[in-house]
């Protein structure tokens, strides 16, 4: 019989713990398969966030490390200047990456640090029950802002892939979406592509992936994913940012 | 042969985690310890190693979070305000249970404070200092040779009790210079079989600090427990001086203790009988010294460039034998022979007129 | 014995590396050493000084507020010092730039025009080790030998600086025993 279908090498076999219709299965999935398919996965370090990927360690079939909130670009530095041999993934959420670990997210890319960022971006904060996060849209409902994020009060979202694209150690900077099959096809590309050019020591690579709460949205996972083409997409809109080819 | 260097106290640590086989060190600019990343950005290079200036305090400890996560000596270093900020990491250090050595080059708080010489981060340094039960192995050299002598011990020690250690010194102490020999020293490597380094030929590791389960995380913290227990069974250093025959104990530790050891000289000169006892490592406090020695004097002073930080632990193993008096100086203010001569006569004179 | 002896003037007089070579110096002849600088405040609007103690003991307090000797090289560091040197003691006066007699009657003043005689014998940059010289033509608490030996090993990357320092050593010397033999 032909095997068409098998997990990847670089995820355990454990089911996964996230909540049902959320993204991070398909996109933990898709990062061990850009590992496998370079064969990295016995020189690949991952550092996990404080979010609700912060048991990564429990789903990656490579050494990972979890670090303090925001500050996953720091403890992978620390790998990488100590083991510039191995491939350093960090794995962060919205509010790890985009808030509280805004300058060490920033520092990595201005120093051109060789790790691949993979940013997931659900427009909230998922782990301690569906607060604002900084890139939750205007007029979004969350626990903190219950009548809707207003400019004013709250601030504006960040961009995360415009406000790095600018910074000169920034080898590939691209934003990509997890809401249909094509889509999901398109990231996995990028995710592969981020890898390669940390292989190649080109620079700082990240992806961003626009992704879903269906839990802390108070959607359905189909809702969920609708609501992510109708709302996110406008604002972060998709594309590549940085190439250095 | 060995020569002897003439060396400021912050290259003197530089050096001395050099010799230590550390090869990595992560920092953020800080007076009064500037002279140590000054040191080593120039010295990493020369031996393949990595010097990185960090973005901010935070950045620096979780990078030292990283490189002790993948299994090698690395060090980083600050002053007050800045350790402050290292707080969190060292949490997370302490909980992993990875061996790193952060330097504290102690300048006067709270705040911004001023950058001359303190001791008021002792609470900070030997309770934890983060959040959690947890304690960094606290080692107070009190000249530049002993500087070199516990840097390398603090990297030993780390190693061997997969812990944080950490140097604590005040800013004098730092900017000085004082002769040092490096000696013939060969550092001694552990296996770290646990390092996350890459999982070639064997099953991922993981490092992390959180167990979910209460269950699990009590268990973690009894273990943990278990460690500190050992480590104060075996670890407990400190220096008697002129303590023989002494009626009165003056306890000091770091740069203070030699301004003690001058008074002391001063009031010896005069028939008076005192001595010093100097913790070495202020965590674990030498409580077994401590004690033996209160059971031989009259009376305790305890001299500290705080409001009174150590003399709690002072109190806690005196347990209401002996009185207990303090001198002190805050806000980088330091004092003198002579203020700390005074206080000795007061003592004497005292215990002469109950005699 | 126990030596200390504070330097002051202004920064960039060389007031520092006066103080390593001396305690480089009493290394040099097996001696205990510490030398400290005053950092921080005390160091704004151009004010240096430090602190050398050369001892045959261990070395206990590097806080010395009652120096056997200071030297200085200009009038503020006169100014904040005269005060501090033990009785018995001895000030060393840059006369060049120090424009007031000390009022201290109970110490030893070594009068040097040591600005002057460095840019005499080829720069001003040389100040510095005339005053040394006159110090320790009057108290020896090491030999200007010593001193010599040391300006060799750390001048070894610029020897050409290296006879300009040793004359002003000879020369600052020479000013502090014409005084004593007046």
């Amino acid at each position: 019989m032909k095997v068409v279908f098998e997990r990847p090498e670089a995820l355990q076999n454990v089911p996964f713990t996230y909540c049902a219709g959320c993204t991070h299965g398909i996109i933990h999935r898709m990062v061990a398969e850009a590992i496998d398919s370079l064969g990295i996965r016995e020189k690949t370090i991952g550092v996990s966030p404080v979010g609700c990927a912060v048991f990564a360690y429990d789903f990656f079939n490579c050494d990972v490390v979890a670090a303090a909130h925001g500050r996953a670009p720091a403890v992978a530095t620390g790998i990488k200047r100590s083991h510039p041999d191995k491939y350093l993934f960090t794995y962060q959420g919205d509010g790890d990456l985009a808030a509280i670990g805004t300058a060490e997210i920033v520092h990595a890319a201005a120093r051109g640090e060789r790790i691949t960022v993979i940013f997931v971006n659900n427009a909230i904060y998922g782990m301690t029950g569906g607060q604002m996060a900084p890139t939750t849209l205007l007029g979004q409902k969350t626990d903190t802002t219950p009548y809707g994020r207003d400019a004013r009060a709250n601030g504006l979202p960040i961009r995360v892939c415009e406000l790095l694209q600018s910074l000169d150690g920034v080898a590939y900077i691209e934003r990509v979406s997890t809401h249909d099959p094509k889509h999901v096809l398109q990231a996995q590309k990028a995710i592969k592509k981020a890898f390669q050019y940390q292989v190649e020591d080109k620079g700082f690579t990240l992806i961003e992936l626009l992704s879903t709460c269906p839990s802390n949205w108070g959607m359905t996972p189909v809702e969920s994913l609708k609501w992510l083409e109708e709302n996110m997409l406008p604002y972060y809109k998709l594309g590549v940012y940085k190439d250095i080819g | 042969m060995s020569e002897k260097k003439l060396m400021k106290g912050n290259e003197a640590i530089g050096e001395a985690a050099i010799t230590a086989g550390c090869r990595h060190f992560f920092g953020y600019p800080i007076t009064p310890q500037s002279e140590l990343p000054a040191y080593l950005s120039k010295r990493m290079p020369q031996v393949e190693g990595v010097f990185l200036q960090a973005e901010s305090e935070v950045s620096a400890i979780n990078m030292v979070y990283g490189a002790a996560a993948s299994g090698v000596r690395v060090m980083t270093s600050s002053s007050s305000p800045g350790v402050s900020l290292k707080q969190e990491g060292i949490s997370y250090l302490a909980s992993s249970e990875l061996p790193s050595v952060v330097c504290n080059i102690m300048r006067a708080g709270p705040g911004l404070g001023t950058i001359q010489p303190s001791q008021s981060d002792y609470f900070q340094a030997v309770k934890g200092g983060g959040h959690g039960d947890y304690h960094c192995l606290v080692l107070a050299p009190n000249s530049v040779q002993e500087i070199v002598d516990l840097v390398r011990l603090a990297f030993d020690l780390a190693d061997h009790y997969k812990n944080p250690a950490m140097i604590l010194i005040d800013g004098v102490l730092g900017q000085m210079m004082e002769p040092v020999d490096f000696g013939n020293y060969k550092p001694t490597f552990v296996e770290k079989p646990w390092a996350a380094n890459g999982c070639k030929d064997r099953k991922p590791n993981a490092i992390t600090s959180i167990h979910i389960d209460p269950k699990d995380m009590e268990q973690h913290n009894l273990r943990l427990q278990k460690k500190y227990a050992l480590i104060s069974e075996k670890e407990q250093r400190s220096e008697e001086w002129m303590m023989e025959d002494a009626d009165i104990m003056v306890a000091s530790y770091g740069m203070t203790s030699r301004i003690v050891k001058s008074a002391i000289r001063k009031a010896r000169e005069e028939g008076i009988k005192v001595g010093l006892f100097r913790p070495i490592t202020l965590w674990p406090f030498p409580e077994k010294k401590l004690d033996e020695n209160i059971n031989r004097v009259k009376e305790i002073l305890v001299v500290e460039l705080s409001a009174g930080q150590m003399i709690e632990d002072i109190k806690l193993v005196n347990n209401g034998r002996l009185p207990v008096s303090f001198h002190g100086r805050m806000g980088g203010m330091t004092p003198s022979v002579e203020d700390i001569y005074d206080e000795i006569k007061k003592i004497h004179d005292r215990l002469t007129v109950k005699a | 014995m126990t030596e200390d002896l504070i330097i002051a003037g202004f920064g960039g007089q060389g007031v520092m590396s006066m103080g390593q070579m001396l305690a480089y110096a009493g290394l040099s002849e097996d001696k205990n050493v510490l030398w400290m600088p005053a950092y921080g405040p005390e160091t704004r609007g151009g004010f240096a000084n430090c602190t050398v103690i050369v001892s045959d003991e261990e070395i206990g307090s590097p806080v010395v507020s009652h120096p056997k000797a200071v030297i200085v090289l200009n009038l503020p560091s006169l100014d904040k010092f005269e005060d501090a040197v033990v009785p018995g003691g001895v000030l060393v006066v840059n006369t060049s730039l120090v424009n007031r007699e000390p009022k201290r009657t109970d110490i030893d003043i070594v009068h040097v025009p040591a600005s002057d005689i460095a840019n005499e014998i080829g720069s001003s940059r040389a100040a510095n080790m005339v005053a040394l010289g006159a110090f320790l033509a009057h108290k020896p608490i090491i030999s200007i030998e010593a001193v010599k030996n040391t300006l060799k090993k750390v001048f070894a990357a610029k020897p050409q600086v290296i006879p300009l320092n040793e004359k002003a050593l000879d020369r600052g010397a020479e000013a502090a025993r014409v005084q004593a033999a007046v």
